[in-house]
């Protein structure tokens, strides 16, 4: 048996989670404040997941590249690749925020989605 | 000159809380005064995820965050003026701004409610010895080159200082292709969230040389190579610990003051120790009628607190505004053993308007600990805690009853436990 310490980064409370684990398998979480606590913890375990942000190129806006998000989780050993997904993108404005721009980026199931509305300028 | 009962000078998170708060309370003459070409203020350069959580039960990106409130704030009809830059404020409450539609105007209000955010400590105020080479950046400059401009500021990067702002930007360079050597940080402990040294760090192996400083600068046009030295219990660096690291970059995190030059024109009165005005239950500076909050006051890490003290801070203003200044006896807060500071640092306990959140940091890592608030001798409330970190704010909340008619000094400290 063996007992982890993790730090959750679903949100800024940061709450010291330990993960009792044996033979692969997750035996008990403690220390979340919250549900979402647990599910981190036991998905940290097997294959760490992250939310990418980054910016995309934009023409005709306010500013010269528009800020993104992945709509969820993605595999943290998949950021490199991701990211060159994302440099690929350019975008004209106007932009909804939410407005999906990549969809189910490289087979993950998340999308990456505009994290801010940019008017035509 | 044109009139209005009030004015909120920034157009961040913490005014447009305020303008949309204002509206909601019945104050519908009201503007908002933005140096920027938009409101939103830092968080349209905060393009993580991670705000809102409290305010909103999901996380959302500091642009996202801020498009909520600006929908709200055009909801509720608030008049809002960007790339206008306030100049001067009087302790008479005119306003002096400039603008390149209407030049330099001057207005007057009834109220006034700073929202005007802070700004970072730069290489002068950590007197790093050797040349004056380019490539030094604030971590909060190269976060807009970056995340508004599109400009990555180097590909060979140290970070001096674990502020949150430097651990994301080690992340943030690291995914656009930098190479991010480490985070120097002089206190054995980092300033940094525990999730940004885990997400930031961690996930992609940067090191964090904890009681190390950067010690020396080399470069004659662009910098080429820093010294990274360990510092003793005195943070005076240790000879012989000498490390090198040829970069083109260096990002300072070393920490973030509220902007205060308006209000320190007209003499309004300072915490030391936040650097930002001291206030009332109300949110009122020593100055009748103006009103402070978010960075601007103290500096915050969660947005979502900035958003609810600035609704408090445009409650008292309307109740300023409706009612006068709140009479009877005054008594400050005190920061006991193992806190830094309080806010607000003022209560009126003959007029308390309702609960009152208190605000405070520890002034070093706790690994548990008692809080205790009380006014003389008497213990108000008591409240275990573990793990409290100088770089997370703590919060308690105290009723109407226990703050009414407190005739002492109310103090809060933090007593270690085991
Ligand atoms: C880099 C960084 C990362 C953060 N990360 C997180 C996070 O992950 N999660 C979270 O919850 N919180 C985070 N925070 C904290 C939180 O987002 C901020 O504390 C909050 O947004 C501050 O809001 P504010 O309105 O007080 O200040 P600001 O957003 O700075 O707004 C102040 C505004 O006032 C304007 N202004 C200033 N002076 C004048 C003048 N003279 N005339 C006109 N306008 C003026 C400025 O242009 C600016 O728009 C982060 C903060 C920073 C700095
Ligand atoms: S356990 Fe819940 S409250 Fe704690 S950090 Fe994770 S998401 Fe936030």
């Amino acid at each position: 048996m063996e007992t982890k310490e993790l730090i959750c980064v679903n949100c800024p409370m940061g709450c010291r989670v330990s993960v009792t684990i044996e033979a692969g398998e997750v035996l008990s979480v403690t220390g979340n404040s919250c549900p979402r606590g647990e599910a981190y913890a036991r998905q940290e375990s097997i294959r760490p997941m992250r939310i990418l942000t980054s910016t995309v190129k934009i023409d005709h806006a306010l500013h010269r590249v528009l800020p993104v998000i992945t709509s969820k989780d993605i595999p943290l050993d998949m950021m490199d690749a991701a990211m060159e997904e994302i440099r690929r993108v350019t975008v004209d404005a106007p932009v909804k925020m939410n407005d999906v721009l990549i969809e189910n980026l490289l087979g993950t199931g998340a999308d990456v989605i505009a994290s801010r509305s940019m008017d035509r300028i | 000159m044109k009139h209005y009962d009030a004015v909120v000078i920034g157009g961040g998170s913490a005014g447009l809380s305020a303008a949309v708060t204002l509206k909601k309370q019945g104050i519908e003459n009201i503007i908002v005064l933005e140096k920027d070409g938009e409101t939103g203020g830092i968080l349209q350069q905060c393009i993580h995820n991670g705000f809102g959580l409290q305010t909103f039960k999901e996380q959302l990106s500091g642009p996202a965050y801020a498009e909520r409130f600006i929908d709200q704030a055009a909801e509720a009809g608030v008049e809002v003026l960007t790339d206008t830059m306030v100049t001067h404020i009087g302790a008479d409450k005119t306003i002096e701004y400039v603008n390149s539609t209407e030049g330099y105007a001057k207005i007057q209000a009834d109220a006034i409610i700073l929202a005007v955010g802070c700004y970072e400590r730069s290489r002068g105020a950590v007197e790093i010895p050797g040349e004056r080479p380019t490539g030094i950046y604030t971590a909060g400059q190269a976060q807009r080159y970056l995340n508004i401009d599109g400009y990555l500021v180097g590909k060979k990067v140290f970070i001096l200082g674990s502020g949150d702002i430097g651990l994301i930007m080690a992340r943030r360079m690291t995914l656009e292709g930098a190479k991010v050597y480490g985070v120097a940080e002089l206190m054995p402990y980092s300033n940094g969230l525990p999730r940004n040294i885990k997400q930031c760090l961690e996930d992609f192996g940067i090191p964090l040389y904890l009681s190390h400083t950067v010690t020396h600068i080399y470069g004659h046009d662009r910098l080429e190579r820093i010294e990274v030295s360990a510092v003793d219990e005195k943070r005076k660096p240790v000879p012989g610990t000498e490390m090198y690291f040829d970069v083109d970059t260096l990002l300072l995190s070393v920490g973030l003051i509220p902007e205060n030059h308006l209000a320190d024109e007209i003499g309004v009165v300072m915490n030391p120790r936040t650097r930002g005005p001291v206030v009332d239950e109300n949110y009122m500076t020593s100055v009748e009628g103006i009103f402070a909050c978010g960075n601007g006051l103290h500096v915050h890490d969660l947005v979502d607190f900035v958003t609810m003290e600035a609704a408090r801070a445009a409650e008292g203003a309307a109740r300023w505004l409706k009612n006068g200044s709140s009479a009877g006896r005054v008594i400050r807060t005190e920061a006991g053993s193992n806190v830094s500071y309080i806010v607000p640092g003022l209560l009126h306990t003959d007029a308390m308007p309702g609960n009152v959140e208190f605000f405070f940091r520890v002034t070093r890592p706790l690994d548990a600990g008692e809080i205790i608030v009380r006014s003389g001798e008497k213990v108000l409330r008591t409240l275990k805690k573990k793990k409290l970190m100088p770089s997370e704010m703590e919060r308690v909340l105290l009723t109407k009853q226990q703050l009414t008619g407190l005739e002492d000094n109310l103090t809060i400290e933090v007593k270690e436990t085991e």
